[in-house]
């Protein structure tokens, strides 16, 4: 272990430590902090300029019960839902097909396919923006949740590609032999032997393009313009300017939008880390 | 692989078929069509393009708003190097095995989760002139009226230091993953041997965390070069377009001022910037499959 393992040291080393990682702690999630307490403050606190004291009195559910009653917060969740759930579905499967081809099977040009995806996956967005967006209008899909659908799923397929591809890689090939032999079709073997092997891997990858989705802000503001398709991410852009003042709404709206990944992250916390680190230890 | 195959070519390309049909038509035909549509001068909305050849690349040239973009591309690249050494160091601190680390090193991973859109609330808030908490520190010791991001001269650190916050949190997961992953008998070889801590550090335990800093090197590049969230929230690429990047400019030249040629151009120019370093990471990569 590196550094040294701190149970090896004084109690007084041990003891300051600990505290240096709740001081460390707390400095790193001030910003944050900050947030949640304005979220459950009253109109007067603001007014009176008391920011970062205690609250005088606790909004908590008057504050959050408004967002939802005075704004569009809830469409926008469930715009988000109905955006980021098919387009995440979609990108894992067309990326696991395309993994297992890369992963398993030789023919000439493999590596430049694979490379491809690589290389799709990094460019920048505005590339692709004019065209997408014009693409989008000319088939009907502007300002709709399938032309934000249709758009996603393509973009993360590169990186889903170059993820199931290499945790493809690590699948025995003799298993996939075997099955041949005993005169399983491919599609069968890729369903019913190789997936199954998969599932942690599929579970890592779900977790990491739902939150990629989620929080996307730059598509959202290109395909989309009204509120019945856009996402919470744009939703509350445009709300912080319209309530320029009312920041006990706009931070419990930046609490709502957060919570989904957020939540999403602490109940697949191994799965989101593994994938997310893919790479960190070989290579 | 096998060599004798017993499978006909058609199941792989089946495979590949759906993948690769979307990936065509969302992305790589795009990226020709922006090249194409350089050359023309286009407002995005009427049918008619009329091609111009390279002006738009020449009024690029002495369009002082790109500059400045260019220029602040280059201060974020620059400044975002310090996500991967910041987030070394915050990876060997939380490297123990104390009561309740797991759940420690999750909420300093959390900025990466939330949305850039809310990262960038938050900050303009701990900003704020009237309220932040800034300004409440430095008024602590006797500094006032610091506007970050209404000020030319510091609003893009602003910005950077907002960015950098979720990027370091990303970096520290990379490291933390690599610092779980060390050789032990090296380090307790090195160990007995009497090494001391920064000897250990850098010839040991950095050498054996190559793959880590490869990979937080390559996503902090490449996240610097795409930033625009932040500053579409934070700043709008104001005050008097200081805090513009490429992303955002070519963002603002197509939707605001319907120049679409125009800002394909700009496109062109942070998309070959990028291949600069996504060929040196597909080289890498691609290297250690052969």
């Amino acid at each position: 272990m590196f550094p040294t393992d701190i149970r090896t040291r004084s109690p007084f080393a041990q003891g300051s430590y600990r505290v240096a990682l709740l001081v460390a702690l707390a400095l790193w999630l001030l910003p944050l902090a900050a947030v949640m307490m304005t979220s459950v403050r009253g109109m007067a606190d603001i007014n009176a300029g008391n920011y970062w004291g205690l609250p005088s009195q606790w909004m908590l559910v008057e504050n959050y019960t408004e967002v939802f009653r005075r704004t569009r917060m809830a469409q926008y969740l469930w715009n988000s839902v109905m955006i980021t759930v098919p387009a995440m579905a979609g990108a894992v499967a067309l990326s696991a097909l395309a993994g297992y081809a890369l992963a398993k099977y030789s023919f000439r040009g493999n590596l430049v396919v694979f490379a491809i995806f690589i290389a799709g996956n990094f460019v920048p967005f505005q590339i692709l923006m004019i065209p997408v967006r014009d693409l989008t209008i000319s088939t009907g899909l502007y300002d709709t949740i399938a032309g934000l659908v249709l758009f996603h799923i393509a973009f993360q397929t590169g990186f889903c590609t170059l993820f199931m591809r290499n945790f493809m890689m690590a699948v025995p090939d003799e298993i996939i032999e075997s099955a041949r032999m005993e005169g399983a079709g491919e599609l069968r073997i890729f369903l019913t032997v190789v997936l199954p092997l998969l599932r942690p891997a599929l579970a890592a990858l779900a977790v990491l393009v739902f939150t990629f989705i989620w929080n996307d802000y730059f598509w959202a503001l290109i395909l989309v313009q009204s509120d019945t398709a856009r996402p919470v991410t744009a939703g509350l852009a445009a709300l912080s300017g319209q309530w320029i003042s009312s920041w006990q709404l706009i931070s419990a709206g930046s609490i709502v939008a957060a919570l989904p990944p957020v939540f999403l992250f602490f109940l697949m916390q191994r799965h989101f880390i593994a994938g997310l680190t893919m790479g960190a230890t070989k290579g | 692989m096998k060599t004798g195959r017993q499978y006909s070519l058609l199941a792989p390309a089946l495979f590949l078929l759906p993948a690769a049909v979307m990936f065509i038509i969302y992305v790589l035909y795009p990226i020709v069509q922006s090249m194409s549509l350089s050359f023309y001068s286009w407002d995005g909305i009427s049918p008619d393009k009329t091609f111009i050849g390279l002006d738009n690349y020449r009024e690029l040239m002495d369009d002082e708003r790109f500059w400045t973009s260019l220029f602040n591309n280059a201060r974020w690249l620059v400044l975002f190097m310090l996500a991967p050494v910041f987030g070394l160091a915050l990876a060997l601190f939380l490297n123990q095995t104390v009561f309740g680390i797991r759940v420690i090193k999750s909420l300093f991973f959390f900025p990466f989760v939330i949305s850039q859109v809310v990262v960038g609330l938050v900050f303009t808030w701990f900003y704020d002139p009237s309220f932040g908490l800034l300004n409440d520190i430095l008024g602590f010791f006797g500094i006032r009226g610091i506007n970050v991001l209404g000020d030319e001269n510091l609003a893009t650190y602003g910005i950077i230091a907002a960015g950098l916050w979720p990027q370091i949190a990303y970096c520290m997961i990379l490291y933390l993953t690599g610092l779980n992953n060390l050789d032990q008998e090296q380090l307790e070889a090195a160990r007995m041997d009497g090494a001391q801590k920064l000897t250990m550090l850098t010839r040991i335990v950095l050498p054996q965390l190559r793959p880590a800093t490869f990979i937080a090197v390559v996503v902090t590049v490449i996240g610097s070069l795409r930033s625009f969230d932040l500053i579409a929230t934070m700043t709008g690429g104001g005050p008097y377009g200081s805090t513009n990047v490429l992303a955002h400019f070519m963002y603002q030249q197509s939707i605001f001022s319907y120049r679409a040629g125009y800002g394909a151009a700009i496109a062109v120019v942070l998309f070959a910037i990028m291949m600069i370093y996504i060929a040196f990471f597909l080289w890498r990569m691609l290297r250690t499959e052969k």
